[in-house]
């Protein structure tokens, strides 16, 4: 049963901005990972209802399919399961995004379902998401599933993670419970690439420490998850020291006032570039330096990721789709044969020795997968050398080569230039989720 | 020196980021215009991403007949303003072709007409991409929706099977006959795009802006008095000041009591209001899943 009564007062207040405070505003994306009945909807109900992002006609609306089905509470994931299938089953298919926003921050919720096409979901809301929301219901402590959402989210290297130990008030909110938990995580979490991972006890259902802090669990000493969600340093999450621009779109004008402009669209996948930086287009090689930055005819002094903007060079070089401008100091790997991990979509198992269309930034080529080298138990970490087969939702490690060279990073120092898709030539479905080793 | 963007700069890098790639990937896109806001928007982010050129494509305008006409003049001027083509789909030449029957009774509404003339359009001009201005904020089918969304040779959406949509990487590969319909600013709420309006300055149809008009309820639903829709003789119109918080066709869309009359204050309204931007649209009433079920015929 969801309790709607509490808290409303908070967000009246929150709403009152004046006119201008909201271009200070930070937009943040995060995801909520957890099994079925763990509470995330209530968790995104409670998130939604406190930052008074639930209209009036949308709860009324759920609250009258509610009892037309005989539920005898209000059903809040009927505010996120949008589809007809959705809805007469009582599952959520397919991500939903979800927003909401406080006097700091805009919020992108990628809600991802719990079971069905669990990985390809998971991995889809994961490869965008400054954070993570694990939750883990406080009866049962640290279960698999919460070993594969941190996995998944380690992997798609989500720079911070917040575990919300959901449901404290089953366990008399319990500081011994609440510990011994915290330290089962940590144990297996020392395995996992996180860099920063907070713990909170949480009740979703009563809304403790989920926007106000509890008064049950006065032996909690951390802030409330709303308070950290608005306050976690996700400036640092782009990476600002390599600068790689990938040409996405050649402007020429053809009108007689801009007769020899020729622009390079893009955007910022990585590091700072100003007027006067001596850059390398690769693969060419050519040199030259940026005559000027600019977007809708105003002239930048700097871009940094993720901006999308207009390069100018001072030499006429040939430059397309798919090249990558960068500063001559600071190259990124120029290779055709890819390490990377690849999380599994396709309804066909991943072929060896197939050939599959891929794309890696602006740049699209075809690949060969040479091998495959073992694939993961998502469970136990282990990995499964003999006979590899890479089926739909698992994950595994692999060598591809490409017909002509990418550009890349390793995912761990720039996402953007660390990824890439698998496609079938066939159906023009996306297959595979690649994510470039060092 | 700080490197960080506030969330309108980010969700405008975004749109443009998605539009040129649209540009990119497709060989003949078009930009769906509704004359509201958001098509709006996403038009003048067409306009920055390409500029110094001129937008590499054209509006689509898939008129019901049943316009504002404030709604048609502010577009001319943007067209002209622009210096884009507009191609104008009729909903009634559709009717007279007899591709489509006009609805009866109080209700009828051209709105699911306008699939039909929308993917003929389409066809005609081989178009293989149309951008469109929907926000996934807007309504629970929308929610599922890709930046990127496929189309199949009958203009349909299988909201079960679409492609995932990783990372930055739009996959807009297509058999013959297909198309994509790319949205830019899927990610923008109702009040994001009003505080981008507010930002840049954007000017935009009176219609949004507080008003006297003759109105009447209907459902839940004020509409405003006009030759195309009929009246019930309990149905008594009485002049109020309204704004229109969405356009569209004049026969579903519902004005709001409001006294705002500039953006600042419509930004007020939105933040504090309580009720979603298409509660008053009469065409989504019909059903629970009423959009769902025009989106996967082909419709916005």
């Amino acid at each position: 049963m969801y309790c709607l009564t509490t808290q409303y007062s908070l967000l009246n207040t929150n709403r009152m901005f004046d006119s201008n405070s909201y271009l200070n505003m930070e937009l943040m994306r995060f995801t909520t990972a957890g099994s079925v009945d763990d509470g995330k909807s209530t968790l995104i109900g409670r998130l939604l209802y406190d930052s008074k992002s639930i209209f009036e006609d949308q709860l009324e609306n759920i609250k009258a399919t509610s009892e037309r089905r005989g539920e005898s509470y209000v059903n809040l994931a009927l505010l996120t399961d949008g589809l007809r299938a959705e809805r007469e089953q009582g599952i959520t298919i397919d991500v939903a995004y979800r927003y909401f926003s406080t006097p700091k921050r805009k919020f992108i919720i990628a809600d991802t379902p719990g079971h069905i096409q669990y990985t390809r979901n998971m991995v889809t809301g994961a490869s965008t998401a400054n954070l993570a929301i694990i939750l883990v219901d406080a009866r049962n402590g640290v279960v698999e599933q919460t070993r594969r959402h941190s996995l998944i989210a380690s992997l798609l290297g989500i720079p911070h993670i917040a575990v919300c130990i959901n449901k404290m008030d089953l366990v008399d909110y319990s500081q011994e419970q609440y510990d011994k938990i915290v330290r089962d995580y940590r144990d297996f979490a020392a395995r996992l690439k996180v860099k920063d991972i907070h713990f909170l006890p949480i009740s979703a259902l009563h809304g403790d420490n989920v926007v106000t802090r509890s008064a049950k669990m006065p032996w909690y000493e951390g802030v409330t998850l709303l308070y950290l969600l608005e306050t976690v340093h996700i400036a640092g999450d782009t990476n600002h020291i390599d600068a790689r621009f990938p040409v996405q779109y050649v402007i020429r004008p053809y009108n007689d006032e801009f007769h020899d402009y020729r622009g390079y669209a893009g955007r910022l996948s990585g590091g700072v570039l100003r007027p006067g930086d001596k850059v390398t287009v690769l693969p060419s090689g050519f040199q030259s330096t940026i005559k000027a930055i600019e977007l809708d005819g105003k002239q930048l002094e700097e871009a940094f990721a993720p901006m999308s903007v207009t390069i100018l060079l001072n030499d006429d070089i040939d430059i397309s789709r798919g090249d990558m401008i960068v500063r001559d100091n600071n190259k990124p790997q120029v290779e055709q044969d890819i390490e990377a991990m690849i999380c599994w979509m396709g309804d066909q198992p991943l072929r060896p020795g197939g050939k599959y269309a891929l794309k890696h930034t602006t740049r699209d080529a075809r690949a060969v997968v040479k091998d495959i080298k073992y694939k993961l138990d998502i469970s136990t970490l282990h990995r499964i050398t003999e006979n590899p087969e890479i089926a739909a939702n698992d994950i595994g490690r692999i060598t591809v080569r490409t017909t002509a060279p990418l550009m890349y990073d390793p995912y761990t120092r720039n996402r953007e230039t660390g990824s890439f898709i698998l496609i079938d030539e066939g159906t023009n479905v996306t297959v595979g989720a690649g994510i470039i080793l060092d | 020196m700080s490197l960080s963007l506030n969330h309108l700069k980010t969700l405008e890098s975004e749109a443009i980021y998605v539009i040129r790639e649209a540009a990119a990937q497709f060989q003949n896109p078009c930009i769906l215009f509704s004359g509201g806001k958001d098509s709006i928007a996403v038009t003048y982010l067409a306009k920055k991403a390409f500029y110094p050129a001129a937008i590499p494509f054209p509006l689509i305008h898939i008129d019901t007949g049943h316009n504002f006409p404030e709604t048609i003049a502010y577009r001319d001027q943007l067209v002209a303003s622009l210096g884009v083509r507009l191609i104008v789909g009729s909903v009634q030449e559709s009717i007279d072709k007899a591709r489509v029957a006009e609805e009866k009774g109080f209700n009828a509404s051209r709105i699911r007409l306008q699939t039909t003339t929308l993917l003929d359009t389409i066809e005609e001009f081989k178009f293989d991409c149309a951008l469109g201005g929907a926000r996934r904020d807007e309504e629970k089918a929308r929610a599922k929706e890709r930046f990127f969304s496929h189309r199949d040779e009958f203009g349909q959406w299988d909201p079960k099977n679409q492609r995932p949509e990783l990372w930055n990487l739009f996959n807009g590969r297509k058999h013959v006959g297909e198309h994509f319909r790319v949205f830019p600013i899927s990610n923008w709420t109702e009040l994001d795009v009003w505080q981008y309006m507010a930002m840049e300055g954007i000017e935009l149809p009176s219609l949004y802006f507080a008003h006297k008009r003759k109105v009447f309820e209907r459902d839940g639903v004020l509409l405003a008095e006009s030759e195309h829709i009929p009246m019930k003789p309990t149905e008594q119109p009485t002049e109020q000041l309204v704004r229109f918080r969405t356009i569209g066709d004049i026969t579903s869309t519902g004005a709001t009591v409001s006294a705002a009359a500039t953006i600042d204050e419509i930004i007020q309204e939105v933040a504090s209001t309580r009720v979603t931007e298409r509660g008053g649209r009469a065409d989504d009433k019909r059903s629970e899943t009423s959009m769902e079920d025009r989106k996967k015929e082909g419709y916005f």
